[in-house]
């Protein structure tokens, strides 16, 4: 047992901070998702560019500063995202607003290939969450401690905001029912500007967090992180909160058990002859999507809606 | 939709695809590759490629409203089966440097032995066809479980698709099939088309692409002139109607997703051809997003649409557009603002405009024909999508 | 009307994303930067420089052009058949990507290069091969160490040590300083260099006595791997990839107290590595390379001023003047090109392919000769140097040899 732990933990704190990344971008999926029905495909790249923001503005300006100033940049992001991009083609084909979400990311990909000249970017070092700490024998950077705490004290936050308030009542009402809540006065623009003020955010939380604990921007490092927290939505549910937090736990979970299966089983079998298994950690994640929708195409939390699937 | 069939334009048509393809096997003998000229022969080469991708996807989205997002997989799909059975025997064991290659087989050389060059045109073809073949088993394959499902959900399914067979094709385990995840060289290229008459060597190697292209699209047009093309478009209009009318909603899903599989498997085996490698991690799903973009530049639901589409993005992005990133461009020398990168900016925000703006695309749903054709009425303009406040 | 807010607000969006980079100095070079003006020239001879300016291999593909933008300052003419001919460096960027390779490598032959420089990374190397090959255009390969660039065929040729020699040298460094019973290779998938160097370092270390594991492009998250090194029971830890990711492989093994040296091929010669590993004292890193900072002092001086000459240089060079090996490799790319060029008589692609062979020039990096049956630089020493964690900069510990 006790070797059991020792091989398991590294692995296992590691996937609990990414899951605990990926769980802060999935809101920002499944709140859209939930009231728009739109896979808003730039939402990684959002992520990416908010760790550009971090990157050239912890060079001239102190951190207390920078970093709420991030979140105030992300947010105007992605509010200008929906006006641009999404609000025009309110009424267009589901499908047209989905490859307007597909040219906003390329976009923004190649505006970050264009400003940093295609290079790496060393993310700076936030005091204290990069620092190292020993968890029982493993050590790891305070992150990834951290992680899951913030992650689950800021999605009850959220679900207060949304059982809790008036305009969470109307962000209730615009995801049961677009049409009629409009008829009941609910101004949907607004609702709608503040699921994306929510979404990018908690994106800027987690691209802070992401970075400090894998510290590299490349105009591509919000793809990745962004289809698998979008996978992480439809596992939970698309559309439920909690949900979307319990799919980004497991993926990230799996997905570093994966990286280490080889080693873990050589662990426990003698004279395993390794299989590569490693190759397959990013398409776990998506064998696990097509399995969820094959055969519970609600997720685990989602509610039965006959227009989904 | 369609009027009476007129035999005239069919036959102009026809006239002018072959006017076309003459004009393009001129070029390729009198542009030589050290000519500044020659990018037009490369741009030819990946748009014919990226040409007949774009169609087959058209054809999934366009005409028959399924939206799939697992282009790139069939296409790597057919890149790989082609290379894997056109490799030099000679060169196999330096191209799996690293693993002891199972398939020894090699269609233009094993035909060659017995029918000379005309064995090593019908290899190829061979190959070709079986890249489409296979692509469109594993079609069928992931078509009976995601099918069911409908608009954005078969859109993530298929992405995921794309990415498992991307991961599978670069797994160790299967090297000696794949070659894991590094690159199949040394296959049959677009350069190793000629054609000898008595002592002139002509040369093919944007014809063939071209030719390629031209066949397999016109293939797909007389699919989607028949009676399952207008099935298909019956689905994509309403698919409860179309049931209610008696058309067998999966048997036609899967024709048009097996059908459009097997052409991006040829699309793949065109790309191995034209790049001269093939290698998984070429086969992003960045890649199905690019194909995507042509499509609706051109116009969803129109082939000629796609095909200029394709045309206008490769020519715009790898020729065109060069001076946006080395410092010229138009004469004007702004080497701060024209570096590296920028070319793909300025396209991005064109292809968003597009989007936004120009929904319908360059061509909407019409064909090249349509618009040589005197009408009354004109094409009703792209509606404006606000009716919200 | 909406239609222009919405205009509006995009070019804001826009403006706003181009503004946060403002201040980043140009990326890619001028093309005609540094051409020489000589004032009784024949007219101008293009050499074509093949390299990574973006993507994975950016950084190092920078740096190498660093040095042959060096060279040009220095001879910017060349006397070919008795007339002095105009050097002109032309610039392709292969953005580190198979499949973008072969039209960068046809945007130079359509410039009408007489020779081409590059690349860094083999692979790219590789993919464009049969471009130059078909339009009769020789290539000199600077960095590129995979066996398969120049195998083969008659139109690559290349002036640095291959992989099986470097794999076998640090397989043997391994084994002699640190007694290494156990080795954890890491390779990115796809990619022909780090599969390579990994796949000859086992072959010389024993396969049997190496655990072997590949990441998929666009990993971030390196923790697993390291663990996996830990739990392997592993003496050395040897992961040839770009420098891209071995920034983060260095910050994962710092965290996790890795706990054995990190062995690695000549990409990771790069101020990017010592800059990542600077401050963290449980990291011990070992590299193999091409030169040694002070090997030339003549050199090292005239590059560091030429570095500081120009912000722009300075940046592309990763912000400081360290000297990397693979900017002496450029440099010395540029004379072999030019003597090729001289002993050619000729402009002519085809005269300096054939004039190739036979060239010899005394390099900054030592004696380069090609081969008869490949073309590659007839090689036999590499040299170790180890990361001062302390100042970040390069120790010197040995020559070696197979």
């Amino acid at each position: 047992m006790a070797k059991f732990f020792s091989v398991l933990l590294p692995y296992i704190l590691s996937g609990i901070s990414v899951g605990g990344q990926y769980a802060l971008i999935a809101i920002g999926y499944t709140m859209v998702y939930g009231i728009l029905r739109l896979i808003n495909f730039a939402h990684g790249d959002v992520f990416m560019v908010a760790g550009l923001f971090m990157v050239y503005m912890a060079g001239s300006m102190p951190l207390y500063i920078a970093a709420p100033l991030v979140i105030v940049l992300t947010v105007a992001l992605g509010f200008c995202i929906e006006k641009v991009a999404y609000k025009p083609l309110r009424t267009a084909p589901r499908m047209s607003v989905m490859i307007s979400a597909i040219g906003v990311s390329y976009l923004l990909q190649n505006l970050a290939l264009y400003i940093t000249g295609g290079l790496n970017k060393t993310y700076p070092d936030i005091p204290w969450i990069s620092d190292n700490v020993q968890v029982f024998g493993a050590t790891t950077k305070w992150v990834t401690i951290i992680t899951p705490f913030l992650t689950i004290a800021l999605v009850i936050a959220l679900v207060l905001l949304i059982n809790h308030t008036k305009v969470g009542m109307a962000m209730r009402a615009v995801a049961k029912d677009f049409e009629t809540s409009q008829l009941m006065g609910i101004k949907i623009n607004n609702v709608i500007s503040m699921t994306f003020v929510i979404g990018s955010a908690l994106a800027a939380v987690g691209s802070m967090l992401y970075f400090s604990n894998y510290p590299g921007v490349v105009p591509t490092s919000g793809a990745m992180p962004g289809l698998k927290a979008f996978v992480a939505a439809v596992f939970g549910g698309i559309g439920s909160i909690p949900g979307a937090v319990i799919g980004a736990f497991v993926i990230g979970i799996c997905e570093s058990l994966i990286k280490g299966l080889d080693t873990i089983i050589s662990a426990f079998v003698p004279g395993y002859a390794a299989l590569e298994l490693a190759t397959f950690s990013d398409a776990f994640t998506f064998a696990l999507l097509i399995i969820i929708l094959v055969f519970k195409p609600t997720g685990l939390f989602g509610e039965k809606a006959t227009d989904k699937v | 939709m369609q009027k009476k069939k007129n035999h005239g334009k069919t036959f102009a048509g026809l006239v002018a695809i072959v006017c076309f393809l003459a004009v393009v096997l001129v070029l390729d003998q009198i542009i030589q590759p050290t000519d500044s000229m020659a990018m037009l022969l490369k741009v030819l080469q990946k748009a014919s490629v990226y040409a007949l991708a774009a169609v087959s996807l058209n054809l999934l989205t366009g005409f028959t409203g399924l939206f799939s997002l697992g282009h790139a997989g069939f296409m790597l799909i057919g890149a790989y089966t082609y290379a894997i059975f056109t490799i030099e025997p000679l060169q196999r064991d330096v191209v799996y440097q690293y693993y002891d290659a199972a398939i020894r087989v090699s269609f233009p050389q094993m035909l060659a032995q017995h029918l000379g060059g005309l064995g090593t045109v019908l290899g190829v073809i061979l190959a070709i066809l079986l890249a489409g073949a296979v692509a469109a088993l594993l079609g069928w394959l992931i078509g009976l479980p995601v099918l069911r499902l409908k608009s954005d959900y078969l859109a993530i399914a298929t992405l995921g698709f794309a990415e498992v067979i991307r991961a599978v094709f670069q797994w160790g385990k299967l090297g000696p099939v794949t070659n894991g995840s590094n690159p199949l060289k040394s296959f049959v290229r677009i350069n190793s088309f000629k054609l000898t008459l008595g002592g002139t060597t002509l040369s093919l190697s944007t014809f063939v692409p071209v030719l390629l292209a031209v066949v397999c699209i016109a293939v797909i047009v007389l699919l989607i002139n028949s009676s399952y093309g207008r099935a298909f478009k019956a689905i994509r209009e309403n698919e409860i109607a179309a049931e209610a009318m008696g058309i067998n909603l999966a048997r036609h899903k899967m024709l048009a997703f097996c059908t459009s599989s097997f052409f991006a498997g040829v699309a793949g085996a065109g790309m191995a051809m034209v790049l001269g490698i093939a290698q998984a991690n070429n086969f992003k799903s960045a890649m199905t997003y690019e194909i995507l973009l042509m499509v609706v530049l051109g116009g969803i639901g129109s082939v000629t649409g796609s095909v200029i589409g394709a045309t206008l993005f490769i020519a715009a992005s790898e020729w065109w557009l060069r001076g946006l990133d080395s410092g010229t461009f138009l004469g004007i020398n702004a080497p701060d603002i024209f570096r590296n990168g920028f070319r793909l900016v300025v396209f991005s925000i064109v292809i968003m405009i597009v989007v936004l703006f120009f929904r319908r695309g360059i061509m909407g749903d019409k064909e090249l024909p349509d618009l040589f054709r005197r009408r009354k009425k004109t094409p009703s303009k792209a509606k404006g999508g606000q009716s919200h406040g | 009307m909406k239609k222009m807010i919405a205009l509006l607000l995009a070019l804001v969006m826009v403006l706003g994303l181009a503004a946060c980079g403002g201040d980043e100095p140009a990326a890619s070079a001028d093309p005609n930067n540094n051409s020489g003006n000589n004032g009784d020239v024949a007219g101008t001879v293009k050499i074509g420089v093949f390299e990574p300016q973006s993507g994975d291999n950016g950084a190092g593909g920078k740096q190498e052009i660093l040095g042959m933008q060096y060279a040009n300052t220095l001879t910017p003419t060349v006397e070919i058949g008795g007339q002095t001919y105009a050097v002109e460096l032309t610039y392709a960027d292969n953005q580190s990507s198979n499949d973008k390779a072969p039209s960068a490598a046809q945007t130079l032959i359509s410039a009408g290069v007489s020779v081409v420089l590059g690349s860094y990374g083999s692979g790219v190397s590789i993919a464009a091969s049969d471009t130059f090959g078909d339009a009769g255009v020789p290539a000199i390969g600077v960095t590129c160490t995979n066996p398969q660039v120049t195998a083969g065929n008659s139109h690559y040729f290349r002036i640095c040590f291959l992989d099986p020699f470097q794999g076998t040298v640090l397989a043997n460094f391994a084994k002699d300083q640190f007694s290494a019973a156990k080795a954890y290779c890491l390779a990115k998938q796809g990619d022909d260099y780090s599969v390579g160097l990994c796949n000859y370092f086992m072959k010389a270390f024993g396969e049997a006595d190496c655990v072997y594991e590949t990441f998929p492009e666009g990993t971030s998250d390196y923790s697993s791997y390291v663990t996996n090194a830990k739990n392997q029971g592993c003496d050395v830890f040897f992961a040839p990839v770009s420098t891209e990711a071995a920034a983060l492989i260095i910050d994962q093994a710092a965290t996790q107290d890795l706990g054995m040296p990190m062995l690695a091929g000549d990409t990771w010669d790069s101020n990017v590595i010592t800059g990542a590993a600077q401050g963290k004292s449980n990291v011990d890193l070992y590299v193999t390379t091409f030169y040694q900072e002070g090997g030339n002092p003549e050199f090292d001086a005239g590059f560091k001023a030429f570095l500081n000459s120009d912000s722009t240089y300075l940046t592309n060079n990763g912000g400081n003047d360290m000297i990397a090996a693979v900017s002496v490799m450029g440099y010395d790319a540029y004379y072999v090109a030019l003597e090729a060029l001289k002993a050619a008589g000729s402009t002519d692609p085809a005269a300096v392919m054939a004039a190739l062979p036979g060239v010899t020039f005394d390099g900054v990096s030592g004696a380069i000769a090609f081969d008869a049956e490949n073309g590659d630089a007839v090689r036999d020493v590499a040299y170790v140097k180890h990361c001062v964690t302390e100042t970040g900069s390069w120790e010197f510990v040995a020559q070696q040899g197979v």
